[in-house]
């Protein structure tokens, strides 16, 4: 466990934004908003600690806010490493083949599946579908996507983390968005009708 | 009013139910597991399911339907048995089949709603789901594996009790009901979830695995713990009582129970006076009846009834205590009391001793003002109704007295008589918000009155009850509100001093000073028994505390459960409470000992039955003979004004799971006691 919480100043001055934004009586409004907040601060989970200031802040009871806290997977109630691994695992890029990328995590981090590495450097877990289908497959590796990846693509996303680097989000393939890989192949002419 | 059709039956419901409320008030019963009257509706078991015109083609949850005009509801529909049907089979996939190991088996709305609504077999092949058992505290035994997630507990600790603590945590599969942190609930109403879950996940603890329901005799009584005189239910097996219930009262205890007056039974088959006792040499030896009043009548011939006293304890059925006032006043003494704290109580008007707004009238209030008493603890069910009074009506609630976590919002206004003075003056601005409020409560408490100066703080209540118009044509806010069961029974029928007689303080005195020589304590186990000097002391009573232990003669009574006898609650109700099982050993009904005595002693009692002497109370105070009812009492001038002692009001209670002679026995309010109260609520791994 950590030492006492309290969000600092930066914190301080967003939580007081947001809880700004609900009408007066209603503050318990921002409890998911301050729940992420606190996360950040704590290092990428959320600590009893955090949960009973942000209780507090709010003046909810302590149950109310952990009920969120757990209910919601975006919180962690327990200690992650520094880069936090969510390996997408829905049909389309498993199909796409996230179990290779499932492999290569292993090799690299060290880690199974719930798993943070020694060194506290990785957290690798297994989620649901993050909405980058057309992407797929992807991780998201904290706040950012990674996405067209290959196992050799996600080996050296990972490799370059673990030397401390961030390495460029998005697509590894080369795409801006999620627009055709190869030629277009629809709505390739003016006036055509459907 | 909305007219609705329900099964084919055109019925008239008052605009804003719901559609499970119309079905019901036709008479249509609708299965359900989450609603619950008292609850907020949470809609989640989705057992209610109804068919609805006009609506979606689909089965609607009726505890969340409000009804409209015109609509057509259909409760025995093929769709609406096919619903029932589906979501039975969902909540038995992860149910487990140990109903036969199963406390709430035989009275288990799941059992039961399976029977009537369920298929006959199980479809479901894969693995069930186990959850492991949480902390709730010495009360309420926990086996998740069987919650059905209604969050019936949840809001009954949220919304009822005001100890937020429980919650449903995660989500899906993987919900869990539990406290924070797994902590013990603390409150003092916690056993209520038990009766409220209606699956066996919570179950009483110090019931666990003790009897079936079909083996238990059941008789409807009345409970004398605190002076709410809640509804019971008492269940006992052959001369055991194994459990007490609440029974619905909604002026009293609605459906509730605290959890002193539901647990302390298993006190009563211990530390019990089961025959008598006379002292010999020093040391208490076993002795018959009829040497036992030998050696009262022995001690009272020539003795003067200057000389002579008697206490009433808190637990004393009317009956017995009017015995006791007769034999008193035919020995001719009239040193007799039955206010063993010490409080200045007059035994009249009514008005100045009763609860005036009722207990159920407290939810009206919109103004209330506490005065030396904790409700917590002194009556937890009296706190429920001021809870409610501030969750639904918004009511302004402050104190004089200790500062207390009341589970609701209360300004503590200051400490002791100097406040109570100044809102009685009007120079303190809570004295305009009383005036200002359209249904002002005073609530004075023992704390206040137990004192010295009891007599000085009544009639500044009485002179802030005036000055702040509390007492109005159809409405009145003056309140007092005791600790103890006997306590208005005692005062109706008059067991206070005679004319020159000496109250509780004035008797003890007497018996250490050698004044008074023999002192007759019924039940009486709170007074300082060490101070009684070298008086020859009879205790009449069911239980081996203070006053047994002090005693030269030990008569033994029946405990509440063990007699038939009357009691008047704080509100002034006049209720009875029933036999359920047979006093242990020799021990009698305490009237018919008293009866017994008034013969050896040659002052013969002229009734013989229990209905002469009900007769006889009635005749000495009509109020009993008005069972069940609450009269208005008038408001005649009582409380003597004078100097008040500046020391500030303290609750009478220290430990709300100790407070008299049945519940110091209790092994399960000793666990309480250390669980909540001594502080040792961190569990430690060699008790675990």
């Amino acid at each position: 466990m950590s030492d006492a919480f309290a969000f600092d100043e930066t914190y301080r001055a967003r939580a007081e934004t947001i809880v700004a934004r609900y009408p007066e009586g209603r503050q318990q409004s921002a409890v998911i908003p301050l729940l992420d907040l606190a996360q950040r601060q704590a290092g990428g989970w959320l600590p009893t600690e955090a949960l009973e200031y942000v209780a507090t802040y709010l003046d909810m009871p302590n149950i109310r806010v952990l009920e969120v806290a757990s209910f919601y997977s975006m919180f962690n109630l327990e200690p992650v490493g520094k880069n936090f691994v969510q390996l997408c695992r829905t049909t389309p890029c498993w199909l796409r083949g996230s179990d290779d990328l499932r492999a290569v995590a292993k090799d690299v981090t060290g880690c199974g599946l719930g798993e943070t590495s020694d060194d506290g450097t990785f957290t690798v877990v297994e989620v649901e579908c993050l909405g980058a289908c057309c992407n797929a497959p992807m991780v998201q590796i904290n706040d950012e996507y990674y996405e067209d990846l290959t196992a050799d693509s996600f080996k050296a996303v990972l490799e370059a983390l673990k030397r401390g680097e961030t390495p460029k989000p998005g697509s590894q393939a080369g795409r801006a968005g999620s627009e055709p890989t190869g030629e277009r192949a629809t709505l390739t002419g003016a006036g055509e009708s459907a | 009013m909305p007219t609705v059709t329900i099964d084919g039956v055109e019925i008239e419901v008052p605009a804003g139910v719901t559609a499970l409320q119309a079905c019901e008030m036709a008479g249509v019963e609708i299965p359900r597991f989450c609603y619950h009257e008292r609850l907020s509706v949470a809609g989640n078991c989705r057992m209610c399911l109804v068919e609805v015109s006009p609506g979606p083609p689909k089965p609607a949850a009726s505890c969340a339907l409000p009804v409209a005009d015109g609509m057509e509801i259909k409760t025995d529909s093929e769709m609406v048995k096919k619903a029932r049907n589906g979501v039975m089979e969902f909540l038995l996939i992860n149910h487990p089949l140990d109903c036969p190991i199963c406390d709430q088996g035989g009275e288990c709305d799941l059992q039961d709603q399976a029977m009537a609504y369920g298929r006959d077999g199980s479809r479901f092949e894969e693995h069930k789901r186990a959850v492991k058992d949480k902390h709730m505290g010495p009360l309420v035994k926990t086996i998740m594996t069987r919650c059905i997630h209604c969050t019936r507990c949840v809001r009954f600790a949220t919304e009822i009790a005001g100890v937020p603590e429980l919650g449903l945590l995660g989500r899906g599969e993987h919900a869990e009901i539990t406290t924070y942190l797994e902590k013990s609930l603390d409150s003092e109403l916690s056993a209520n979830v038990i009766d409220l879950c209606p699956v066996g996940a919570l179950t009483s603890k110090p019931y666990a695995f003790v009897s079936r329901p079909w083996e238990l005799s059941k008789t409807e009584s009345i409970d004398v713990l605190d002076a709410v005189g809640a509804s019971i239910r008492v269940d006992a097996r052959q001369t055991e009582v194994l459990r007490i219930l609440p029974r619905l009262h909604e002026d009293v205890n609605e459906e509730w129970l605290a959890d002193k007056s539901r647990y302390a039974c298993d006190a009563l088959s211990r530390q019990r006076l089961d025959r008598p006792y006379v002292r010999k040499d020093g040391k208490l030896a076993e002795a018959s009846w009829d040497e036992a009043f030998a050696a009262i009548a022995d001690k009272m011939k020539g003795l003067d009834g200057s000389r002579i006293a008697a206490v009433a304890g808190d637990l004393c059925d009317a009956e017995s205590m009017f015995a006791l006032k007769s034999l008193m006043d035919s020995v001719g003494s009239p040193n007799m009391d039955c206010r063993q704290d010490g409080a200045k109580l007059p035994a009249g008007p009514r008005a100045a001793y009763l609860m005036n707004s009722s207990i159920a009238g407290l939810e009206t209030a919109d103004a209330v003002l506490l005065i030396g008493t904790n409700p917590r603890w002194e009556a937890p069910l009296v706190n429920t109704r001021l809870r409610k009074a501030w969750l639904q009506g918004g009511a302004t609630i402050a104190a004089v007295g200790p500062q207390i976590d009341l589970t609701y919002p209360c300004e503590n206004l200051g400490a002791g008589p100097d406040t109570l003075k100044a809102i009685a003056d009007g120079t303190h601005p809570f004295a305009e918000t009383l005036k200002n409020a359209e249904r002002p409560v005073v609530i004075v408490g023992m704390g206040a009155l137990a004192r010295a100066d009891g007599d000085a703080v009544l009639a500044a209540a009485r002179a802030l009850a005036d000055n702040c118009n509390i007492v109005r044509d159809d409405w009145n806010g003056f309140n007092v509100l005791h600790t103890a069961a006997a306590r208005v029974g005692g005062l109706d029928l008059g067991f206070v001093p005679g004319v020159d007689g000496r109250d509780v303080a004035g008797i003890i005195a007497g018996a250490g000073a050698g004044d008074i020589e023999l002192v007759y304590l019924l039940g009486a186990d709170e007074i300082d028994t060490a101070a009684l000097g070298d008086a020859f002391v009879v205790y009449q009573g069911h239980h081996g505390d203070a006053g047994a232990h002090r005693a030269d003669v030990i008569l033994p009574g029946a405990a509440y459960t063990e007699k038939n006898g009357t009691y008047v609650n704080t509100e002034g109700r006049v209720q009875l409470a029933r036999q359920a099982v047979q006093p242990p050993g020799e021990a009698r009904e305490d009237w018919t000992i008293i009866r017994a005595l008034s013969g050896v002693i040659g002052a013969n009692l002229d009734y013989v039955t229990l209905g002469d002497v009900r007769a006889a109370l009635a005749a000495a105070n009509p109020v009993f003979e008005q069972v069940d009812q609450v009269a208005p009492a008038s408001w005649d001038a009582f409380g003597t004004a004078g100097d008040m002692d500046a020391a500030a009001f303290e609750s009478p209670i220290g430990n709300y799971y100790m407070t008299d002679a049945i519940s110091r026995a209790s092994e399960t309010m000793a666990e309480c006691t250390r669980e909540f109260v001594s502080g040792n609520g961190e569990r430690t791994g060699t008790d675990g």
